[in-house]
């Protein structure tokens, strides 16, 4: 199989027929009252995967997570863990932990007994629990704010204790419930990364419910895209940023250009289609028959734009003008007027300080892309 | 200007304070200094600006001495203590349980509850007192029905019992409002995490909900025992002739033994007596207010 995106490793329990998932969801149904907030979701996460759950809010990915944690229960269908039926036990009984989005940290408790709560709960001997509570905030990097209270904590603080708590019980699998929302861009994308390295280092498998494209695309090992309660899609970020299964995938992942066309012929792997006054070729294993109405996907970050006409015969030439360019330091973002009022997205990185002749508004120029920079879509 | 404007803003409450508290109080307690004399009004020395090294003078603390000296009015402290503190463990333990209940109901029937705890206050306080009297007196509505049910009458009026039943009643109020404040905007969540760290739901409660809805019984504890022990209304209605309690006392020095002086006196030690648990209160909001 052909390896796209970013690949971690050689981690991929999901394509091993002889590997167990950890966790099980089977024809899992939620509703409330007429919503049906998770509509027969199927899936399995592998033990030491980070998983995440993304979709816009609303799509039923915290309801799903919630199940889980046993906070709410299925109307239909089953959740299994490390092969035992959750059906019937209690919150309290689950060998899961949760983040909070909220972090929901006891105000009444200071740090070192809000990270020793769950322990003490377990009955854990009180020289263990402090040990424990020391190991937890060193991996946080909190240990000299042990006797502070919730209220005298910065946000990033106390992000971290409930990071703290819901690890201190090591247990099988740690949910976190769109852990980095309130933290500032800066703070998140740290965070972010010290997630990933800790999740390693643990050896546990984290479940994370997310809104952030960006977010899911750095964590995880493999992201399940929800809409309307239903997963959509679930693959590697690579997977799902390059070859995403409908426009809503593809849309939600990042800004995509997509063009409406027909199929005229298919000589596999190649494929000639037109649309938008326009003639396409491109490379797609899976096009479907010549004649089939399909919807011709290419990112901004795959299209090259230039002011002089690229050599004859290059396939994919559109011509425009330039209708606004946004500047982003590293990237440069130009929106270029196609037909009236038809606009594609072209970015390119900037990886020169100096440019001899600045594209600028109206100019006049040309977008083109390579045949395999097309993912052809039917839906 | 600015600064002007938040001053008169700052006056005001302190000239309330003033009229309302301070002026009452210094008279009261010039009272206590003075010594009883039959004559109208029934004490001395009276206020006159010529001859005020005399009128200081002839200021002292004598009644006071006589608090101390008549075991009386130290029963009646220390009762109006036991009343207070036994009612207010009462009222904890029945309106912790009330506010409780009506905090985990559903948006309207709470708010309806709560108008109905706030109701009684719509009819005069002295009518529901009243009220009980029908209810309790021998010949009353609850011997009624019990006898209804074969069991023999109780006489429950002029009793402790009565007064305990009467101030449970009329400061229930004052225990569930506060308690329902902190109860109420307690976030769900922080029991869901509870849970899921391994708490029971008996655990998460002792765990969580009543450590933090202890400012709220704090507030509920001291905004029933403070007046309580001032109480005057209800022990003298509902109670016997062997309730003792100091608001009767002070009463019936005022207006049946006419010892003005020993009366303000009485009142003045009563006053400072409640500072302790007024300063607690106040610090116990202030704290609140912090958090």
């Amino acid at each position: 199989m052909k390896q796209i995106g970013a690949v971690r490793s050689s981690f991929a329990p999901w394509n091993d027929p002889a590997s167990v998932p950890l966790v099980r969801f089977e024809g899992v149904t939620k509703r409330f009252g007429d919503m049906t907030a998770v509509d027969d979701v199927s899936l399995s996460i592998y033990e030491r995967e980070f998983f995440a759950l993304l979709g816009p809010s609303g799509c039923g990915k915290t309801t799903l997570m919630r199940m889980l944690a046993g906070f709410e229960t299925p109307d239909a269908g089953r959740i299994t863990l490390g092969g035992e039926d959750l059906a019937g036990i209690p919150p309290h009984k689950r060998p899961v932990n949760m983040m909070f989005q909220s972090y929901a940290i006891f105000p009444h408790l200071n740090v070192e007994k809000n990270v020793a709560f769950g322990l003490r709960m377990e009955g854990m001997e009180k020289s263990a629990v402090k040990a424990r509570v020391e190991e937890m905030l060193a991996l946080v990097k909190l240990e000299k704010l042990g006797a502070r209270m919730p209220h005298q904590l910065s946000g990033g603080q106390r992000q971290r204790v409930a990071l703290a708590r819901a690890l201190a019980k090591k247990p099988k699998l740690l949910l976190l419930d769109e852990p980095l929302a309130a933290l500032d861009k800066k703070l998140r994308e740290e965070t972010q990364f010290e997630l990933t390295d800790l999740q390693v280092e643990l050896g546990m498998t984290f479940l994370i419910v997310t809104h952030d494209q960006d977010e899911a695309m750095v964590l995880a090992d493999r992201i399940a895209v929800m809409d309307h309660g239903r997963i959509v899609q679930t693959g590697t970020p690579g997977e799902v940023y390059e070859a995403p299964a409908n426009r809503q995938v593809a849309e939600f992942l990042g800004d995509m250009n997509i063009f409406e066309a027909v199929v005229d012929s298919v000589e596999p792997p190649m494929a000639r289609l037109s649309g938008e006054g326009m003639k396409f070729f491109v490379q797609d294993d899976d096009c479907p028959a010549a004649g089939s109405k399909v919807f011709l996907s290419v990112r901004p970050e795959k299209m090259r734009i230039s002011l002089d006409p690229p050599p004859a015969k290059t396939p994919n030439v559109i011509a425009g003008e330039i209708w606004d360019i946004g500047y982003l330091g590293d990237w440069t973002t130009y929106l270029v007027e196609i037909a009236p009022d038809r606009r594609v997205r072209v970015a390119q990185a900037n990886a020169t300080r100096h440019v001899e002749r600045p594209m600028s508004w109206d100019d006049k120029v040309f977008v083109s892309f390579d045949p395999d920079a097309g993912v052809v879509l039917t839906s | 200007m600015r600064r002007d404007k938040s001053a008169i803003a700052a006056v005001l409450p302190f000239a309330w304070l003033a009229v309302l508290f301070l002026i009452p109080f210094v008279l009261v307690f010039k009272l206590s200094l003075s010594d009883v004399a039959l004559s109208i009004p029934p004490y001395e020395p009276q206020f006159k600006p010529a001859d005020l090294p005399a009128f200081f003078g002839a200021l002292d603390f004598e009644t006071y001495r006589r608090l101390t000296s008549d075991s009386i009015y130290v029963s009646a402290y220390l009762s109006s203590l036991k009343f207070a503190g036994v009612a207010t463990a009462l009222l904890a333990l029945i309106g912790y349980p009330l506010a409780y209940g009506i905090s985990r109901c559903s948006k309207n029937t709470r708010e309806m509850l709560i108008l109905a705890v706030i109701l009684p206050f719509f009819t005069s306080f002295l009518i529901r007192v009243y009220a009980w009297i029908a209810i309790l007196k021998p010949a009353g509505i609850l011997n009624a029905a019990l006898e209804a049910v074969g069991i023999p009458p109780l006489s429950i009026l002029h009793t402790d019992t009565a007064v305990y039943i009467g101030l449970v009643y009329a400061y229930l109020p004052f225990m569930v409002l506060p308690l329902y404040a902190a109860l109420e905007k307690q976030n769900a969540t922080l029991l869901e995490a509870a849970a899921d760290l391994g708490a029971t739901p008996f655990t998460a409660f002792w765990r969580v909900t009543f450590p933090m809805s202890l400012p709220g019984l704090a507030a509920g504890a001291l905004l029933c025992f403070i007046p309580i022990v001032g109480e005057f209304v209800i022990p003298d209605l509902l109670g016997g002739s062997g309730t003792l309690m100091i608001g009767k006392t002070i009463w019936t020095e005022f207006f049946s033994n006419r010892d003005w002086p020993a009366a303000s006196a009485a009142a003045t030690v009563l006053l400072f007596t409640l500072i302790v648990p007024i300063v607690l209160y106040q610090r116990q909001q202030a704290k609140v207010l912090a958090a």
